[in-house]
């Protein structure tokens, strides 16, 4: 299968107000699986993120994909850590990215009668998106993301918040993803997702790419004090 | 005393009526301001729009420039209209001076900065919700723009609901640029300042009720959107 992937960080940071938010940054994410950021707040797991998907600007250095910036960024999906509800109705929240790249109308509305039933909103599909409850909004977000079938999935933090059932629903949609061959690079603050998911790990600490590895080695035989110190629960700055 | 409850009575039976007058002249009252409130509108709510999402070098200057404008006192609208359009003015081969269209044209300059304004400051308010997603979506300019006047379409519509308000209300320039002639040119509030003048009561007080009702009109609808706008609907 052709694929944007690999995506590869050379040298990137972002700086703002003359504070540095994140890097140097050197990394290349490969072509399948799924990819867990873990990190304390502020550590910049949000801004690696977004440098990722292209939507923040660079201070240094360069994002690239195998194909062209343009095709890239038609290709891959984001899921905000607040979901952005555009003000209209669930259907029409998931009509909006079909709509956007002009497909056959009949084949909108199937795959839209699909995913309303596959995140279990179908008898909410009249209901304006900007009153679904938190954990509804995110199951409509990531489905919103993912009914274009991009070959990379970003999530951020898309269970905060959420009760054990709503991160259950969430994760399956995800295992399914996966196993069509969509790329996930996704970060949670949930150590228990993250070993359920993850193919493998980063852990960020201000700003930085402080260790990384296949999950196995990751959670199991982490290699820094500050990791094992995480692990463990206890505050690290 | 008695003059005024003569009028009051009178005027009354003129609305119950119809009296063709009354309706004619409301009637071109309201085929000027809706055309210019069309016209207005097709110009100000991409403008407004755009000036949201757009940082371009003047934005701030077009900013402050659409407040100033819509400060413009209406007569002076009227005035500078009448020398583009009167026979020694460079429009005046068009020979619209005194007809439905300098009316038209002179309403179009009033309100559109008011729209426009009142557009810009309901769009920022969505693209800063819209933003990211609209960008990691790839959206290209147009559609932005589009999304953003489809979803916030209920602030739109206050925004020429007020747009329209101003225009049905506005006697100065219309006075200068439509010369309030009889069968042509006459609408409600030229009416009104006309027979007022002559002493007319009645007539002047049954054209001043449809304007009023007119005026009770547009703030019930407002109201009536900024409340389905609260409880979420449409
Ligand atoms: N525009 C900005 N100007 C200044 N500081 C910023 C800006 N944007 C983000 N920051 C700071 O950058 C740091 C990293 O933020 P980021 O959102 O990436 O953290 P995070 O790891 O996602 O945290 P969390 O777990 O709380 O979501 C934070 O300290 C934040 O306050
Ligand atoms: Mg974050």
């Amino acid at each position: 299968m052709n694929t944007i992937l690999p995506l590869t960080l050379t040298d990137v940071s972002v700086r703002r107000r003359g504070k540095r938010l994140l890097g140097p940054v050197d990394v290349i994410m490969g072509s399948s699986g799924l990819t867990m950021i873990l990190g304390p707040n502020g550590s910049g797991k949000t801004t690696l993120l977004r440098v990722m998907h292209g939507v923040e600007r660079l201070s240094g250095g360069k994002v690239e994909w195998s194909v062209g910036q343009d095709e890239a960024r038609h290709r891959q999906a984001y899921v905000f850590q607040t979901p952005i509800m555009l003000r209209r109705t669930v259907a029409d929240n998931l009509r909006y990215p079909l709509n956007l790249i002009g497909i056959a109308r009949k084949e909108i509305e199937a795959e839209i009668v699909e995913w309303l039933a596959r995140i279990g909103l179908t008898p909410r599909a009249g209901l304006q998106a900007t009153r679904l409850s938190g954990g509804e909004k995110q199951k409509l977000a990531i489905a919103r993301a993912l009914i274009r079938k991009p070959d990379v999935l970003f999530l951020d933090e898309p269970c905060a918040n959420l009760d054990g059932a709503a991160t259950r629903d969430i994760e399956a949609l995800l295992q399914t993803a996966l196993s069509n061959g969509t790329r996930i690079i996704m970060t949670t603050h949930d150590l228990g997702q993250a070993r359920r998911l993850a193919d493998d790990a980063i852990f960020m600490l201000r700003g930085l790419l402080h260790e990384a590895g296949p999950a196995d080695a990751f959670f199991n035989a982490p290699q820094t004090a500050e990791l094992r110190a995480f692990f463990r629960g206890d505050i690290i700055t | 005393m008695s003059d005024i409850y003569e009028g009051l009575v009178s005027a009354f039976w003129l609305v119950v009526t119809l009296d063709p007058d009354l309706v004619q002249i409301s009637l071109r009252s309201l085929q000027v301001s809706l055309t210019a409130l069309f016209i207005a509108s097709a110009i100000a709510l991409p403008f407004g729009t755009f000036l949201a999402i757009r940082r371009f070098r003047y934005r701030r200057l077009a900013i402050s420039l659409l407040n100033a404008l819509m400060g413009l006192p209406p007569v002076v609208v009227g005035l500078i209209v009448y020398i583009l359009l009167s026979r020694s003015g460079p429009f005046g081969v068009l020979g619209l001076l005194f007809t439905p269209t300098a009316m038209i044209i002179a309403q179009v300059i009033i309100i559109t900065p008011l729209i426009a304004s009142i557009t810009h400051q309901a769009m920022r308010e969505l693209w800063a919700e819209y933003h990211d997603l609209l960008i990691s979506m790839n959206t290209s300019s147009g559609q932005r723009i589009r999304t953003l006047i489809w979803d916030g379409r209920r602030n739109l519509l206050t925004a020429s609901l007020a747009g329209f308000g101003r225009a049905i209300g506005e006697v100065g320039a219309i006075m200068i640029v439509g010369g309030n002639i009889d069968n042509a040119t006459r609408v409600l509030t030229t009416a009104i300042a006309l027979e007022t003048g002559k002493g007319d009561f009645a007539l002047a007080l049954a054209l001043g009720f449809v304007l009023i009702a007119l005026a009770i009109g547009i703030n019930i609808c407002i109201h009536w959107l900024s409340r389905t706008e609260r409880e979420g609907r449409w």
